[in-house]
C-alpha cells in the first residue's frame, strides 16, 4: 500500500515591536518576571485594548509579500478558554475576517539522493493578527506554578498553510522561506530560541491516489526545523504503521520530545475544544485602506524574488547563485555593497558564497560577525582584477585579513605577494626554466601538450608562485614556439 | 433549536460557572427563551446587508507604537490574589504569580 502524507502548517510570528499589541507596555525578551505586565496585560477590571499602529503595518508588510488579498475591514475576536497564563479568559485573535486573505509562497524543496531539487507554491489561507500568552514557571514553589505575564499581550501573527506539502522535507523548505521572509521584511527577528517563530504542524496520511483528507494530529510548538523534520517522520511512520495495523487515527495535539525522537499525545481534554468565538466589543472593525497599502509599500524593502530576478538580469549571475545570494537579506546586502565598493560582480558573488560562507560556517558566526567587510573583501577582489595579486595569494590575503592582521595592501606588502608582471623578470625566470628542463621542452617539440603544463609549473615554483599565470602561458608559448 | 439541560451544564462549565440543578433547569427555560428570539430575528431577510461586528459604526483607531507603561509590578503584586487555605499572604514569588500547579 502507498501512502501520502498531507501537512499543512500553522506558523506564530513575534512581530517586531516596541510594546504590546493592545497596549503601551514593552516587549523586550529576557526582562524579570512580570516588570513588563502592564494592567491590560494581567488583566486589570475595566481596562480596555487599544490596536497598535505598528503590529498592523507588519501585517500589511506580509499581506504585500505574498502578494495575498489584505482585508479592507477585518475584525477581533476573543477565542474563550482558561488557563493560568491568559488572565482574561479569552485570548484576541480573529476568526471570521482575518487582516490577511489568500496568498502564496513559492518554496524550493532541495534534492534529496537521486530526486533533484523543484519548486513548489505553498498556499497560504490567511494570516490574522492575535496576542501571546503568558508563561508557566514550575518548580519554584511546592505544589504551584509561577506565572510570567511580560509575554501576555505580544504581538503575533499567525500564518496558516493550506494542506499542500508531501513531505517532511517540502514543510521544512516552507518554514524555511517564511522564516526568512518574515526578517527579510522586518516584521519579525526569527529568533527560534526565544520562541519568535513556532511551528505548529498537522500531518495527517491517505492512500495515494485518495482526495480525502485523513484525520490529522497537530504537532505543537516547533522551535527548530531539525525537530520538525524529526517530529514529522516519526509521525507519519506512526500514523501508517497504526493504520496498517487496522487502528484509527484520532483527531490529536502530540508533542514531540527531542531526547526520544517520537510524538506522543497530550492528555486528552474531557471534551474537544470549544472556544466559541465571538467579536469582541472592546475592539472596533480595523480598516485598512489602499492609502494605508501604498504607504507601507513605500516602505518595503526589494522582496528576494525580485532582488533574485535583478541579480540576474544587472550582474549575469546564474540562477543557482542568485538564488544563494538572496537565501537572506544580509547575505544579499553584502554582495551588493562589495559590488558598490568597486568588486567586479562574479567573483564577488563566487568569494562571498565561498570564501565567506565556508569561514562563518566553520566558526558558526552570523555575517554580521564576519571580520571581513564588504569594503575589505572588495579591496582585494580589485587587486585580483588588477593583477596585483594571484587568485592564490589572494586566499593567503583573504585569510590574513580573517585573522585581523590588517588591510589588504599592507598584508600583500607584508607577505610579498606581488604578482611579477615585468615582463623582464618572467623571462629571465623562463629561461632559466627552460635551460633546467631541457628534456620536457624535447618531450613538448615532440607533441606532448602535457610537457608544457610542466614547464608552466616550472616557472611558477621558480617565481614562488607570484608571477603572473597568464603572462608566463604567453611568454612560455612564445619562447617554445619560435 | 432544542437546549436539554446537558447543553446547558457544558456551557456552564465552558465559562468555569457552577450551576446546581435546580438553576440548570430555570437558565434552561430563559436560554430557549433567548434562541426563540433569535430564531424570530433569522427570519428576516438580510440579503444585503454587512454583517455588523460593533454597536458603533466607527473604525478601530491605532495606538503609535511607544512605550507608555512603566513597572508597576510592586503595586500589582500588593494587590494579587491571596495564597488562600487560610493564609492571607499574596500568591506571588520572586516577582511570579502563584496558581494552583498546572502541568498537562
Amino acid at each position: 500500500m502507498e501512502w501520502e502524507v498531507v501537512i499543512g502548517l500553522e506558523t506564530h510570528t513575534q512581530l517586531q515591536t516596541n510594546t504590546k499589541i493592545f497596549s503601551g507596555a514593552a516587549v523586550k525578551y529576557g526582562a524579570e518576571p512580570n516588570t513588563q505586565a502592564c494592567e491590560v496585560s494581567i488583566a486589570l477590571p475595566g481596562v480596555l485594548p487599544v490596536l497598535n499602529k505598528e503590529a498592523v503595518n507588519c501585517a500589511i508588510k506580509f499581506g504585500l509579500a505574498i502578494n495575498a488579498e489584505i482585508a479592507p475591514r477585518s475584525v477581533f475576536a476573543r477565542k474563550n478558554y482558561f488557563y493560568p497564563d491568559l488572565p482574561k479568559g479569552y485570548q484576541i485573535s480573529q476568526f471570521e475576517l482575518p487582516v490577511v486573505g489568500k496568498g502564496a509562497v513559492t518554496i524550493q524543496v532541495p534534492a534529496v539522493g537521486k530526486h533533484p531539487a523543484y519548486e513548489k507554491v505553498v498556499n497560504i489561507t490567511r494570516a490574522h493578527l492575535e496576542e501571546d500568552a503568558g508563561k508557566s514557571v514550575h518548580g519554584a514553589v511546592e505544589g504551584m506554578s509561577g506565572i510570567d505575564l511580560n509575554r501576555a499581550g505580544t504581538p503575533l501573527l499567525e500564518i496558516v498553510t493550506e494542506p499542500d506539502m508531501r513531505s517532511a522535507a517540502e514543510a521544512v523548505a516552507y518554514a524555511k522561506k517564511l522564516h526568512e521572509l518574515v526578517q527579510w521584511i522586518g516584521i519579525c527577528d526569527g529568533n527560534m530560541q526565544e520562541g519568535s517563530f513556532r511551528c505548529d504542524v498537522n500531518v495527517s496520511v491517505r492512500k495515494k491516489g485518495s482526495d480525502k483528507l485523513g484525520t490529522r494530529r497537530e504537532i505543537k510548538n516547533l522551535n527548530s526545523f531539525k525537530f520538525m523534520t524529526q517530529a514529522i517522520e516519526y509521525e507519519t511512520r506512526w500514523q501508517i504503521e497504526t493504520l496498517e495495523d487496522g487502528g484509527t487515527i484520532h483527531q490529536a495535539t502530540v508533542l514531540f520530545n527531542p531526547d526520544t525522537g517520537e510524538t506522543r499525545a497530550m492528555r486528552s481534554k474531557e471534551e474537544a475544544n470549544d472556544y466559541r468565538y465571538f467579536p469582541d466589543p472592546d475592539l472596533l472593525p480595523l480598516e485598512i485602506t489602499e492609502a494605508d497599502k501604498a504607504r507601507v509599500q513605500a516602505q518595503m524593502p526589494e522582496l528576494p524574488e525580485a532582488m533574485k530576478a535583478r541579480f540576474e538580469a544587472q550582474f549575469g549571475l546564474t540562477s543557482y547563485d542568485a538564488a544563494s545570494l538572496t537565501a537572506s537579506r544580509e547575505l544579499a546586502n553584502y554582495f551588493v555593497a562589495t559590488v558598490d565598493n568597486g568588486a567586479e560582480a562574479k567573483p564577488a558573488a563566487n568569494w562571498v558564497m565561498g570564501a565567506i560562507s565556508a569561514k562563518l560556517n566553520a566558526e558558526e558566526k552570523p555575517l554580521a560577525d564576519s571580520p571581513v567587510s564588504s569594503e575589505q573583501l572588495a579591496s582585494l577582489l580589485k587587486r585580483i582584477a588588477d593583477n596585483t595579486i594571484s587568485n592564490n595569494a589572494a586566499k593567503q590575503v583573504f585569510e590574513a585579513m580573517w585573522n585581523g592582521e590588517g588591510e589588504v595592501d599592507a598584508i600583500i606588502e607584508a607577505k610579498g605577494l606581488k604578482q611579477v608582471s615585468d615582463t623582464g623578470a618572467i623571462e629571465a625566470i623562463i629561461d632559466e626554466v627552460l635551460a633546467a628542463n631541457a628534456v620536457m621542452v624535447e618531450e613538448f617539440k615532440a607533441g606532448k601538450e602535457k610537457a608544457f603544463n610542466a614547464l608552466v609549473g616550472q616557472a611558477m615554483k621558480a617565481s614562488k608562485g607570484k608571477a603572473n599565470p597568464a603572462q608566463v602561458n604567453e611568454l612560455l608559448k612564445k619562447k617554445l614556439t619560435t | 433549536m432544542a437546549l436539554s439541560t446537558e447543553d446547558i451544564k457544558k456551557i456552564a462549565h465552558l465559562a468555569r460557572i457552577e450551576v446546581s440543578d435546580s438553576e440548570a433547569a430555570a437558565t434552561l427555560t430563559k436560554l430557549t427563551g433567548i434562541l426563540g428570539l433569535i430564531e424570530q430575528m433569522q427570519a428576516v431577510d438580510t440579503t444585503g446587508i454587512v454583517p455588523m461586528s460593533h454597536s458603533q459604526d466607527l473604525v478601530q483607531r491605532l495606538r503609535e507604537d511607544v512605550v507608555t507603561k512603566t513597572n508597576q509590578r510592586e503595586e500589582f503584586q500588593k494587590i494579587a490574589p491571596v495564597l488562600g487555605n487560610g493564609s492571607t499572604e499574596r500568591a506571588v514569588n520572586n516577582g511570579l504569580y502563584l496558581v494552583p500547579k498546572v502541568i498537562e
